[in-house]
């Protein structure tokens, strides 16, 4: 492991860099040493943002020099998943149907990173659209797992969780809709958080289900998550579903420990996860118990009905979402004879099996005639998990659950069978559906020395608690679990 | 002949366009494009006549990424329109309209569907019919597409271009139930709509400009038959003539085939203004399943009664209104004027009311004032308009004490709209002085004289001779006797 952007976390960087000890500009350029050095392998990236890189980067330093602030992610590589929209930088989705299109406009989480000092380096792979659980749905091909190149990094901010974890950058942003910044954080030994729904703006987000899209950080340490998510949550007036209150305050409360918290263990979960991920939940209940937390199991059995009632939600906004792409405003083109065709052709051409898959079965669950028996019914659905929470949030502070059912799998172990593929979000799609916050956190090394993730979740706005469990849980965790990790001494 | 009488020879009001027996049923739907600023969603501006996609950003392009922010100014317009029509304006949502169309930027449409902002309205047209309005909602505009070659549709073209200026400007579109019977109806329904929408504030009502875009509903059924007949849908209606040729047109051709003991077919037909017909675009099994569903991206709207209160402050008074008001004010007033609904309604309609209601403050005779005002003051409507009341209400006072002729009124209100001035001084300068008893009272004599005949008959009680006769004098004068005087004169020699 080397020192400098390999292996350094978020907060470690800002410091150094704004004391003057390390410049922003060389910060950077170690970081596209490692990318350049271990992508080839690894496939974290779609593109690189360089040169904008470096002129943030210097601007950083001249503001160090100059005596001015440089904010409080100053110099802090940061790699984005390339479905936030980055001015003048290609912007794919991992889809060939936006091959070429630039846009013209940042994300709001783009331009508070850069106000906040942060350098945004460069794109990440993912699932397209973000639709999948292994980064192997990408018109860029898969990216790998650092711990062990042979399996998928989870998905679908893989390349984000993977970037991370190869120490290539300290910080990543990813979006997660039904457990894409959870998930692959578990597989990749990262911590990866999903706020409130509404906490971080998602205006320049490219939507893949609206509804339950949230953008959040992915880092190597719980104090860079709440660093990251400090610098882009809060009020956004080009998102109306923005909610209208400051960034959630969560690095002042890591010290606090679990005492008097009351944690609830989403037993119903536990047997359908592996024996290593149901374990480090146990142990990790553990942790929180020693520190003074109020530890009990809840049975929450409609949770796992969530799975369902996403599988309906998601492709049917998703549906309507991605008409867009139709080839004649920007992206690909495939000419026919009329437009229609055209628009068909472009369609066929340009999007991959997945996400035709679910724009086919979106399409179908909003049609007359089958509206009420499948969207409608997966909204009541929707419901009922959000009662269920809430009726454990009447006793508990937050809740203790696996991330994933498993470990980081093989590559295209579960490609042929997409059911089982969406099995991998269990655990993480209740959060969405509720619109709650919840994370990630690396814990222990489980089967073929892969690491595994806890889950903290927690209500509504109940990201303070969440961090407090989380660092809690992150102490007591082992150190071997979390990245960096040096995918060379992986064999 | 009136236009009352003329109504009645049309039957229902279709204009003779279906046999007897037969009634047209129309619903109408009005796109109204909002006069904001700005677009609905987005903060570009909502202009028309830019350079193609000159008004655009990511939101109203649809970018990857982009999101819808409500403008709160197209919400207040919405609310004033559904205050003016008498609709309930209640908690709304946004949902999505799915279909591909080159011209949707997102290929959906950000509409109302099943909450819309207002609903169960009327509209009260100017012969006092009550046109049900089933809702009044929010929606967003979409681009225009030229198609270049062929014959100006989207499948024989060559290339089209689309503009997206208009992507993302606000609309409300007006539905109403099926209550309109007729083609005249019909435009009566919309030209009061326009009035009513540009008094509240909401639309500069220009037809030509797409600013109001109408499609109609048509339907027909034996005449006492309560049941609706199958409807089709009739689009590409660009001005009040095309509406009314169209739903002519579409009812003859329903009343054809039904005739022929054949069926409607519900579909969607397209209006050709050159051809005076009506084409199919494409029938029920072929429309689209639009997929509504509600919109991720947007709130639900919940004004509070403040909000409300505020948006529908200072709503002038609508044209019904305006109607009434005038209505009672010469109710009281000796009725000698069959036509005066139709002037009530084209005083309104150009705006002259307020002058007429100052006139008659001022104590002009209220009947005079609505005539002149719906005849001659209508001839220059909007010199008319900056007319002051005053100087109108004096003119109305020298032909009402018979100081001027009416003919000598007529003179000088077209001169005074023409290049202003006092009434009395251009009766003096065009030497209208009035005539005096004892001129007059030797025309009268002469007249009798040369038409001893006709006087027999008035003597003997044919009252209508007394117009022949007067009609002499006025000739005699040169319109300067005054008419009242004239029928005083005959009488007098009668008895």
């Amino acid at each position: 492991m080397t020192e400098g952007a390999g292996g350094a976390d978020a907060t470690a960087i800002a410091a150094r860099v704004r004391s003057g000890e390390q410049s922003a500009s060389g910060v950077l350029e170690r970081a596209l040493a490692e990318i350049a050095e271990r992508d080839d392998d690894l496939h974290c990236f779609n593109s690189l943002m360089a040169d904008r890189a470096r002129a943030v980067a210097a601007e950083v330093d001249r503001k160090v020099a100059a005596g001015e602030d440089p904010g409080a992610l100053a110099g802090v590589p940061v790699a984005l998943k390339d479905n936030l929209c980055t001015r003048d930088a290609p912007t794919t989705c991992s889809s060939r149907i936006l091959e070429g299109w630039i846009p013209p406009y940042d994300a709001t989480v783009v331009r508070r990173l850069v106000a906040s000092g942060a350098v945004p380096v460069g794109k990440t792979n993912l699932d397209e659209f973000a639709m999948g659980s292994s980064t192997e749905n990408s018109a860029t091909g898969p990216t790998r797992n650092p711990w062990d190149p042979t399996r998928v990094p989870g998905g679908s901010s893989g390349g984000s969780a993977a970037a991370v974890a190869a120490g290539m950058v300290p910080a990543a942003l990813g979006s997660d809709t039904g457990g894409s910044i959870r998930q692959p954080a578990a597989l990749c030994g990262v911590v990866g958080v999903k706020p409130t729904y509404g906490v971080v703006s998602r205006y320049g987000l490219v939507a893949f289900a609206s509804s339950l899209d949230q953008i959040g950080p992915l880092t190597l340490t719980v104090a860079d998550a709440a660093a990251v998510l400090e610098a882009i949550a809060g009020h956004d007036e080009m998102d109306s579903t923005s909610l209208e209150l400051p960034a959630p305050r969560c690095s002042e409360v890591l010290g606090e420990g679990a005492d008097g918290l009351r944690v609830g263990v989403v037993s119903d979960f536990l047997a359908d996860a592996s024996a290593d991920c149901s374990a480090a939940v146990r142990a990790a209940a553990d942790v929180l118990a020693s520190a003074g937390a109020k530890v009990d199991d809840v049975a929450l059995p409609e949770l796992l009905h969530g799975l369902s009632a996403y599988y309906l939600i998601a492709p049917a906004e998703a549906s309507s979402n991605l008409a867009r792409y139709d080839g004649v405003r920007y992206g690909l083109r495939v000419d026919g004879p009329d437009v229609e065709t055209m628009n068909a052709r472009t369609r066929a051409a340009g999007f991959g099996a997945e996400v035709k898959r679910r724009i086919m079965l979106g399409t179908y669950v909003l049609s007359a005639g089958y509206y009420d028996a499948y969207y409608a019914q997966a909204q009541r659905v929707r419901t009922i998990v959000a009662r269920a929470f809430a009726r454990a949030y009447s006793q508990f502070d937050v809740l203790l659950a696996p991330t994933s059912p498993s470990v980081a799998f093989a590559l295209g172990a579960k490609t042929a069978d997409p059911l089982e593929m969406y099995l991998a979000d269990l655990f993480t799609i209740p959060s969405n559906l509720a619109g709650h916050p919840a994370m990630s956190v690396p814990f222990s090394l489980g089967e073929s020395g892969l690491p595994v993730g806890v889950q903290v979740l927690a209500p509504a706005l109940g990201e303070r608690e969440m961090f407090r469990a989380a660092a809690v849980v992150e102490a007591g965790a082992s150190r071997a679990a979390r990245g960096p990790v040096g995918a060379r001494s992986v064999s | 002949m009136s236009a009352v009488e003329d109504r009645a020879t049309g039957g229902a009001g279709n204009g003779g366009a279906v046999p007897d027996g037969w009634e047209i049923v129309v619903g109408l739907e009005v796109h109204c494009e909002l006069s904001t600023a700005t677009k609905l969603f987005c903060g570009c501006r909502n202009a028309f006549g830019a350079d193609a996609n000159t008004q655009t950003c990511p939101v109203c392009l649809g970018l990857p990424g982009s999101l819808p922010v409500l403008n709160r100014r197209a919400v207040e317009l919405a609310m004033r329109i559904g205050r003016a029509l008498h609709c309930d304006i209640r908690p709304s949502t946004f949902h999505r309209k799915n279909y591909f169309y080159p011209d949707m930027p997102k290929d959906y449409q950000i509409s109302q569907y099943d909450e819309p902002i207002n609903a169960d309205g009327y509209l009260e047209l100017p012969g006092g019919a009550r046109i049900g309005i089933e809702r009044a909602h929010i929606e967003e505009d979409t681009g225009k597409t030229t198609h270049v070659g062929g014959g100006g549709r989207i499948h024989d073209a060559d290339h089209s271009l689309v503009d997206y200026n208009r992507a993302g400007v606000p609309l409300v579109e007006i539905v109403s139930r099926p209550d309109v019977r007729g083609s005249e109806q019909a435009r009566a329904y919309v030209s009061e709509l326009r009035a009513v929408l540009v008094a509240a504030g909401a639309s500069d009502g220009r037809m030509e400009e797409g600013s109001l875009r109408v499609d109609a509903n048509v339907s027909v059924r034996p005449t006492g038959s309560d049941e609706l007949g199958t409807r089709c849908e009739v689009k590409n209606l660009n001005s009040l003539r095309s509406l009314g040729r169209a739903i002519e047109h579409e009812a003859a051709r329903q009343v054809a085939l039904l005739e022929a003991g054949q069926r409607i077919v519900q579909e969607t037909r397209h209006w050709n203004e050159a051809d005076g017909r009506t084409s199919s675009m494409r029938s029920k099994e072929e429309a689209n399943d639009y997929r509504y569903f509600s919109e991720p991206d947007l709130v639900p709207l919940v004004p509070d009664a403040a909000f409300v209160e505020q948006a529908t402050l200072g709503l002038p008074l609508m044209p019904a209104a305006r109607r009434k008001r005038l209505v009672s004010l010469v109710e009281g007033a000796s009725t000698d004027d069959a036509g005066s609904t139709d002037q009530v309604a084209t005083v309104v309609d150009l705006g002259l009311d307020e002058l007429v209601v100052a006139a008659v403050g001022l104590g002009a005779d209220p009947r005079l004032a609505l005539r002149r005002a719906a005849n001659e003051a209508a001839q220059r409507p909007e010199d008319a308009r900056r007319l002051d009341a005053t100087i109108f209400a004096d003119l109305l006072g020298l032909e009402a004490t018979g100081t001027l002729s009416s003919t000598q009124a007529k003179t000088v209100l077209a001169e005074l709209l023409e290049h202003g001035g006092e009434p009395e001084e251009i009766a003096r300068r065009l030497g209208y002085e009035a005539l005096s008893f004892d001129e007059l009272a030797g025309v009268v004599d002469g007249v009798i004289a040369a038409h001893p005949a006709e006087w027999e008959r008035y003597v003997g009680g044919e009252e209508k001779v007394a117009q022949l006769l007067t009609g002499q004098v006025m000739k005699a004068t040169k319109g300067r006797a005054n008419g009242k005087a004239v029928a005083e004169a005959f009488a007098a020699r009668r008895s």
